[in-house]
């Protein structure tokens, strides 16, 4: 099978984005009930709220711990995965990881890569550059599978491909892989695309994986799956590239079992996954198999940034379940290709504006009604909404003012025009004689109401004035007190 | 809880320009139960607009014109789950480190939202003298998530005896509000309304009821736009009002 050249969806056109995907009612449905199902599974997965909430508590503080220590922990986690045979790697850009990874596969003449679920990968655009240089990258995970042979990119960091109906990934698979009836049962689809991947893992020359937890005690990658795939991708082929975030690292192997838990019950109400990797180095001589070689990759990519402000740094505690998204009113109505960012939905709004920018991700931050479903759910308590107000004060913070540690974009979404309507208003409401002036003419104006308000009126009748504001009405009835 | 001989009302912004009966509801209901409402004139908002647009500047000096109508150590009720969100929860957060931040913290520890106040700080024990009906009710997502009140205007609507409460789909998802979000994304709002309203109109309710004036906008602004049902929402304490025979 031909990998196919990715969709790019720009961020910049996320109202648009947006506006098409709720126009798209298969795409409507299949998400509403997809996010339904998610939630289910994880509230049934959780019957214990007092251990629920002792659990998020414990998640919380191992991630802010080892947050806090982050740079001591890298250089002890690259020091023992170096003692365990592991070739460390730092990128700042995503093009430098490309380049580090096209240079590993290079240097074998490598022509084919198999690839286990890496949401990084997706964030370098990794398989458009390696096919760029003649290397074929097949992602085997049977949800990017599937998005990566529609030519789309994930929609979802846990299930990319939970957007699609089962009659489309049938067609699909039946238009594209040779040979192949039109079927619609899902054993058999499955077994379809295992079958073709089964002679990919014997002909790969490179394997690649995310990294769940990076444990820096003992240099070891573990690695969360469910399918075997990430087994077969780091266990078979000669070389073995991980690639993760540097905010991935944890301080102790004992870390992991609670943040473990956490991740796959908060995912997919799963009380653990059929498989856990823990990944420690190459073979060693006298081992059957494994590995001949094994490079991590860390990258930067903006972290950071996030990393640098106290309040922000609370965006790496992030574990990647997804739960923030199968929770989400606005992520369940329009979907991950909408955001035109690798991770979307409520963990994407605050962590895509420091790896990609705020002029990039202008309208993400505001994309959210601050209902707080996803900081309700959040298995390590990032606190979301009062992530998203922060971002939504650097886009409006005037580009030229100085701050302490000023965000990439600083000023995307200011306007003049904003501005000076909070200003004006701050003048009304901070003044009681104004307000009162400004009451008593709205309600007595009221039948001059526009209208057409900008925005609201699309959806609902003008917001029109009472006859008399709440104030009058209570001096109104004072008044009448005094007189009886 | 102790039952207050005095409490201030702080009406919000919304209530104020919008649906001043909700709050004049909220005061004579709090009267019948032989409470002293103050309701100080020089109040206009919270501040939340702003804060929430990324504003807090704004927001603050809106507040801190806010801080002297409460010299009493009354409790403040706040007929919105927002507002008394913000004002519990934001306010404190809004003054770290300026010179006021001690007197605020002072004064969001005495906010209490009017549901929460009517059941845990009075146990209304309402007689109910209206006549059959079913009900469904919104929480707003402050009011569920920040104030922890998602169940008190269940409870109030349960003890009220000729009141069927009927749930609804999705009940506890947001119904699309947000402040200016509806204004700055409203096809995503739009669809989150549309879905708010269905849900409601599928309970089979013949009238639903909210303490957020913000919901109560959003929700009746779309039917009434969609003129496809009579079904109409009612602010918490207006509904209580009238059941009871306050209204007249």
């Amino acid at each position: 099978m031909n990998s196919q050249p990715v969709t790019l969806y720009p961020s910049r056109q996320f109202k648009d984005n947006a506006r098409a995907a709720l126009a798209d009612t298969e795409l409507r449905g299949s998400l509403r009930s997809a996010m339904d199902f998610l939630m289910a599974k994880r509230s049934s997965a959780f019957p214990d709220t007092d251990e629920l909430d002792a659990l998020r508590t414990l998640g919380e503080a191992i991630r802010q711990r080892c947050l806090s220590r982050l740079p001591e922990l890298l250089e002890q986690l690259e020091e023992r995965l170096t003692a365990n045979g592991v070739t460390v790697h730092w990128a700042e850009t995503p093009a430098q990881a490309n380049a580090i990874i096209h240079g590993l596969v290079a240097a074998r003449n490598g022509t084919l890569m198999v690839k286990g679920k890496s949401m990084v990968s997706e964030e370098i655009e990794l398989n458009h550059h390696l096919e760029a240089h003649g290397i074929q990258a097949l992602e085997s995970d049977m949800g990017e599978y599937i998005v990566q042979m529609a030519g789309e990119k994930p929609t979802h960091i846990i299930m990319p491909a939970i957007h699609k109906t089962k009659a489309q990934i049938a067609r699909l698979f039946h238009e594209k892989l040779p040979d192949t009836p039109y079927t619609e049962d899902v054993d058999a689809l499955i077994r379809i695309g295992r079958n073709a991947l089964r002679e990919a893992y014997l002909q790969a020359d490179v394997g690649l994986s995310g990294v769940n937890f990076a444990v820096a005690e003992t240099g070891t990658l573990c690695l969360v799956e469910n399918e075997g795939n990430g087994r077969m991708c780091t266990t078979v082929p000669d070389l073995h590239i991980a690639i993760t975030g540097i905010e991935k690292v944890v301080e102790k192997l004992e870390d992991v079992v609670p943040l473990y838990s956490l991740l796959t019950r908060s995912a997919i109400g799963q009380p653990i996954t059929t498989y856990f990797n823990m990944i420690s180095g190459p073979r060693r001589p006298g081992e059957k198999d494994g590995p001949r070689e094994v490079h991590l990759v860390l990258l930067d990519n903006g972290r950071s940034q996030a990393y640098a402000d106290q309040q922000l740094r609370k965006t790496l505690q992030c574990i990647r379940c997804g739960a923030c998204m199968n929770h989400c009113p606005v992520y369940s109505r329009i979907g991950g290709h909408a955001y035109g960012t690798t991770y979307p939905g409520p963990i994407g709004e605050i962590i895509s504006p420091h790896l990609l920018g705020l002029e990039n991700t202008r309208d993400l931050p505001t994309a959210s009604s601050l209902c707080g479903a996803c900081g309700e759910v959040c298995p390590v308590r990032i606190p979301i909404p009062e992530m998203l107000m922060r971002l939504r004060e650097e886009s409006q913070r005037p580009a030229g003012e100085a701050v302490d540690h000023p965000l990439r974009g600083q000023g995307a979404a200011a306007s003049t025009t904003e501005a000076l309507a909070w200003r004006a208003w701050r003048r009304v409401y901070a003044s009681p004689g104004t307000y009162r002036l400004f009451g008593w003419s709205a309600t007595r104006l009221r039948a001059l109401t526009p209208p057409t308000q900008a925005g609201w009126t699309q959806n609902h009748v003008p917001m029109t004035p009472a006859p008399k504001t709440l104030h009058e009405l209570v001096r109104e009835r004072e008044a009448r007190r005094k007189e009886s | 809880m102790s039952r207050p001989s005095d409490v201030y009302l702080f009406g919000t912004c919304l209530v104020d320009l919008f649906m001043p009966d909700a709050g004049m509801d909220a005061i004579t209901l709090l009267e019948t139960l032989g409470i002293r409402v103050h309701f100080p004139q020089a109040q206009s908002c919270c501040g939340q607009p702003a804060y929430t647009s990324g504003h807090p500047r704004e927001a603050r000096d809106v507040a801190r014109s806010q801080l002297d109508l409460f010299p009493g150590d009354w409790p403040i009720v706040v007929p919105s789950g927002s507002c008394g969100g913000m004002l519990k929860h934001h306010w404190p957060t809004l003054f770290a480190g300026e010179p006021e931040q001690e007197r605020v913290v002072a004064i969001a520890a005495r906010v209490v939202e009017f549901s929460d106040f009517l059941l845990n700080h009075l146990d209304w024990q309402p007689v109910d003298t209206g006549p059959a009906t079913r009900v469904a009710v919104h929480t707003s997502c402050s009011a569920r998530r920040e104030m922890n009140v998602h169940t008190t205007s269940w409870a109030l609507v349960d003890r009220l005896a000729n009141v069927t409460r009927v749930v609804h789909d999705h009940e506890s998802e947001c119904c699309g509000f947000g402040g200016t979000f509806s204004i700055k994304h409203p096809d995503i709002a739009g669809a989150m309304v549309t879905d708010k309203a269905r849900a409601l109109e599928d309970s089979g309710a013949i009238e639903f009821v909210t303490a957020d004036a913000g919901c109560l906008m959003n929700i009746n602004g779309k039917l009434a736009l969609d003129k496809a049902t009579p079904l109409r929402g009612k602010h918490l304490a207006s509904f209580l009002l009238e059941r009871t025979g306050g209204k007249s």
